[in-house]
């Protein structure tokens, strides 16, 4: 079958095919294959245990799947060897964890700024700059010199969104980014993110907020014992699923 | 504030806390006043002598400085040569910390001491070796051995998120360890870092059997010069004052570390 022709945009930004996953006796991927174009956003939902955050870990190589290709933009992660070669991959993939992860030693300025100073060499002056500006994106300006100790969840977690765009990457990763997170900040994080679609940014998200997964994603996949059971368009997977699967896991959370 | 809280649950009266080195200082102080009311002729020859004890104990300051300070650069390496994943690398580092960590203190002065040789050689050039230097190197050694233990042990209490949270900012392992996972241990390596200083500056005396003159070594001189019965006793209390005085601050600043970082 010829393939056809895909310009650059309409090409995808990430793309797994058959990808395969085991810890020791437990097969947590069973054959991913997952599309994302640049600028959309797609959400995976499913139960947990069902190997989301995994296809993330697939996606910037800190997981290295026994099976199946991984692409990201001209980049065949499964290929890579050396860690040289996974740093240039994840010097262009950001990160966000569900426990935010930031560097509990230094300041909120200082923890937004080591990476662009240290890995990619950017003078400090200009990187402090820009990690003020995205620190007044994600409202947290009077927050420049505390340290994440000092700060809330859904503060820490801001944070932890402004320290992955400072790399200036070209795909965002969220892993449960709201799941570690007090209910009445969760908010505050989600209109970051919501932000960061509408200004185009490409973003992975693992998530269980099924409304917020509805409203910013142009794709949903639902996910369930390591393998896709529907994709579709939020219209599809949450008001005309076709799978039985995904009608219960639905309509558990709706009720 | 919470130090603060602590102390006012210690003295609810609000009576203003005694720091218990002011009692130990006073302590001191009145026991060298009484030593001094009943040895007086005594005394006065320990005050002659005092220069002498001075110059020594100056030894054993620079003996422990440099020991610590050649422990400490030895034991970060090896410590993190320890956590290699290549057995190769780590293997090594383990067989040194396993051989100094139960190896006697005196027999690597010894050790050193009469093994090594009194120059090195370097092109046209003689480098002396003094006997002190020896000792300190076979201070030294040992303290690496501890340092690298204490030094591991820190880097492996940081949670595998910090390093899974470089890596995804494009930090390798090297500059994760360097940028994020060491300065970490600072605090945490701290407290026991600073024990293992007392103990080496205790141990310093050591040197005194391979002739260093230090303070123990001119104590011993002192006394067999004098050599008076009450004169001894005076000295040799003289030479643990001193010593007690050089040591007890440190302990107590290192329990104070602790304190100030349990809250942290």
């Amino acid at each position: 079958m010829p393939q056809p022709y895909l310009s650059p945009e309409q090409r995808p930004l990430v793309e797994l095919r058959n990808v395969h996953v085991s810890f020791g006796s437990n097969h947590v991927l069973k054959g991913i294959d997952l599309t994302v174009r640049k600028g959309d956003a797609v959400s995976i939902i499913g139960p947990s245990g069902s190997g989301k955050s995994t296809i993330l870990r697939c996606i910037n190589g800190l997981l290295t799947p026994e099976r199946g290709e991984v692409v990201v933009g001209n980049t065949s992660v499964h290929t890579l060897r050396t860690e040289a070669e996974r740093i240039a991959l994840r010097k262009r993939i950001g990160f966000v964890f569900q426990q935010y992860n930031l560097f509990p030693h230094l300041t909120v300025l200082d923890n937004i700024v080591i990476a662009p100073i240290r890995i990619l060499g950017v003078e400090r002056e200009i990187a402090e700059r820009e990690a003020r500006e995205l620190l007044a994106k994600v409202r947290l300006s009077d927050k420049v010199d505390a340290y994440p100790g000092q700060l809330s969840g859904g503060q820490q977690q801001r944070v932890a969104i402004a320290r992955a765009l400072a790399m200036h990457p070209e795909l965002v990763l969220f892993d449960e980014v709201t799941s570690a997170l007090d209910p009445e900040t969760v908010g505050e994080v989600l209109s970051v993110i919501r932000q960061l679609v509408e200004d185009g940014m490409t973003c992975l998200l693992v998530t269980h907020e099924m409304r917020f997964a509805e409203e910013v994603s142009q794709q949903i996949v639902f996910t369930e014992g390591g393998e896709i059971v529907e994709r579709g368009t939020p219209r599809e997977i949450f008001h005309a699923p076709r799978n039985p699967r995904t009608h219960a896991f639905i309509n558990a959370l709706r009720n | 504030m919470d130090t603060e809280q602590a102390m006012t649950l210690k003295t609810p009266w609000n009576a203003p806390s005694i720091p218990p080195i002011v009692y130990w200082a006073l302590g001191v102080v009145l026991a060298w006043t009484a030593l001094a009311h009943f040895y007086r002729e005594s005394m006065m020859i320990l005050w002659q002598w005092v220069p002498h004890l001075a110059s020594g104990l100056r030894m054993n300051v620079l003996f422990s400085v440099l020991a610590i300070a050649i422990g400490t650069l030895l034991g970060a390496v090896v410590g993190a040569l320890e956590l290699s994943r290549s057995r190769r690398i780590s293997l090594p580092a383990q067989w040194y910390v396993q051989f100094f960590r139960n190896a006697p203190i005196l027999v690597l002065i010894f050790f050193a001491t009469y093994v090594f040789p009194f120059e090195i050689r370097i092109g046209t050039m003689y480098l002396s070796f003094p006997d002190w230097i020896k000792a300190t190197l076979g201070l030294a050694l040992p303290a690496g051995a501890h340092i690298a233990e204490i030094f591991r042990g820190a880097i492996l209490s940081i949670t595998s998120a910090q390093w899974e949270a470089a890596a995804s900012l494009g930090f390798s392992r090297s500059q994760t360890l360097r940028w994020v996972i060491l300065p970490q241990c600072v605090k945490r390596v701290l407290p026991p870092w600073m024990n293992l200083y007392a103990m080496i500056t205790m141990s310093t005396t050591l040197a005194s059997l391979v002739g260093v003159r230090e303070l123990l070594e001119s104590a011993k001189n002192a006394s067999n010069t004098v050599n008076r019965t009450d004169f001894t006793v005076l000295i040799y209390l003289a030479v643990l004052t001193l010593f007690f005085l050089y040591c007890y601050p440190i302990t107590r600043f290192t329990a104070r570390l602790e304190r100030k970082y349990v809250f942290h």
